[in-house]
């Protein structure tokens, strides 16, 4: 793997290599959550930090399956460590922030399935990313994945306002979105290291 | 899904559910990720489907065996190591079968383990029913699901390869629709089918007007 610069592994996975829109990580709750705007930022900021929390955990077990010889424990204890945390965040805002808890809701635990979470983890493993490459890359994907959230719900605030024939209702509508949005995310291709 | 009162579903019913009526990728709209990551290809849509299937079937059996012994606090936390075992145990097997395959999946192997069907599955009949019952549930799911990453695979690589299996179907002058296989392709294929369907169910739905139109379903 050639060696990135830290700026462009950040532009890279939050624009051009967007997690939501080029990766299709973490569909399941870009199409579940992205009704309303005030919903989609706290969920956006909730699922970075897992995955920033999660990222930092996988870096330090990758490294120690890969010192212990036990590989194939990798993906094990990645799941592990990502429900753990999940939990950990889930108890923690609930001491200290009752009220952003209960706006979450039901979909603080989800976010354990989130394929975003785990898939930084795995991408980071597999791309060999340095410890602060790691975390660039987990950062920028958080923000991608909250600045993807953010346009979806304005986007679907308005058409909500739209007249829009009755076959096309539902998540054929959603999915055409995306797509017209992922068209959008591929005119940054070329910024930083584009693939 | 398993009502109390309900009448049990005939086995074929059991199977069949998961193949038409809930189809895990048009009527539930689950397991998105892989379906629109690996579906440029046919050979890809195909692997991965049969690797979820292997996994869906496995773990649902496993869920089944052992559903009166986990407590239910923990329940989540021992399907998901379930299920991470066996996504292993495939990732492993594909590694060795065919590297060419491996490759071009890459981490999306290792992802059936967040895949929204295999966990929903497990929780919502693996965890309710006897193994044989969990097993054809999770056999039909498990085709669904592989008939609908075969449909977009397909799709996508007929126009933006004009290739099917690898195999050229037009001429040397056909311009490929390079976009089809880029990632706003998986979204637009997916859109289509799922119009496509809304527009069978609401012709069929305005055929027989007089009877009342069963539960709609959209929305992830």
């Amino acid at each position: 793997m050639a060696p990135e610069s830290l700026s462009q592994i950040f532009i890279a996975t939050m624009l051009s290599n967007n997690l939501v829109l080029a990766m299709f990580l973490g569909l399941c709750p870009f199409l579940g959550v992205s009704g309303k705007l005030n919903t989609a930022l706290p969920m956006g900021a909730a699922t970075t930090f897992v995955i920033m929390v999660a990222s930092l955990c996988a870096f330090g077990l990758n490294w120690l399956v890969t010192e212990l010889n036990m590989e194939y424990l990798r993906l094990i204890s990645y799941i592990v460590i990502i429900a753990s945390a999940v939990q950990l965040v889930e108890m923690f805002l609930k001491k200290t922030s009752p009220v952003l808890f209960r706006a979450l809701g039901i979909f603080l635990p989800l976010i354990t399935t989130n394929c975003a979470v785990l898939g930084v983890a795995l991408f980071q493993t597999a791309r060999e990313y340095s410890f602060l490459q790691a975390m660039t890359f987990a950062f920028g994907g958080g923000l991608g994945f909250t600045l993807a959230l953010l346009l979806m719900a304005g986007l679907r605030e308005r058409l909500r306002l739209a007249v829009v024939p009755n076959v096309v209702q539902g998540t054929a509508l959603s999915l055409m979105l995306a797509g017209m949005l992922s068209l959008a995310f591929m005119g940054f291709a070329g910024l930083g290291a584009g693939e | 899904m398993g009502m109390p009162g309900q009448k049990q579903p005939t086995k074929l019913e059991e199977l069949l559910e998961g193949i038409w009526k809930q189809n895990p990728v048009f009527v539930m709209v689950l397991g998105m990720c892989p379906t629109l990551a690996v579906t440029v290809s046919a050979m890809n849509a195909l692997s991965m489907g049969l690797a979820s299937t292997f996994v869906l079937v496995s773990s649902a059996l496993l869920v089944s065996l052992v559903r009166n012994i986990v407590p239910a606090q923990v329940r989540i936390a021992a399907y998901i190591l379930i299920i991470a075992t066996f996504v292993t145990v495939v990732d492993y097997a594909i590694q060795a079968i065919s590297l060419a395959v491996y490759d071009a999946l890459g981490a999306f192997i290792q992802l059936i383990v967040v895949n929204c069907i295999i966990l929903g599955r497990a929780e919502a009949h693996a965890a309710k029913n006897p193994p044989v019952r969990a097993v054809i549930n999770a056999v039909g799911m498990g085709i669904g699901f592989t008939i609908g990453l075969f449909a977009l695979g397909s799709v996508r690589e007929i126009l933006g390869a004009g290739k099917l299996f690898g195999i050229a179907l037009f001429g040397p002058d056909f311009q490929p629709w390079v976009v089809m296989v880029l990632p706003p392709g998986g979204f637009f294929v997916l859109g289509s089918w799922l119009l496509l369907f809304n527009w069978l169910k609401n012709r069929k739905a305005s055929s027989d007007r007089i009877e009342p139109v069963g539960g709609h379903v959209h929305g992830a």
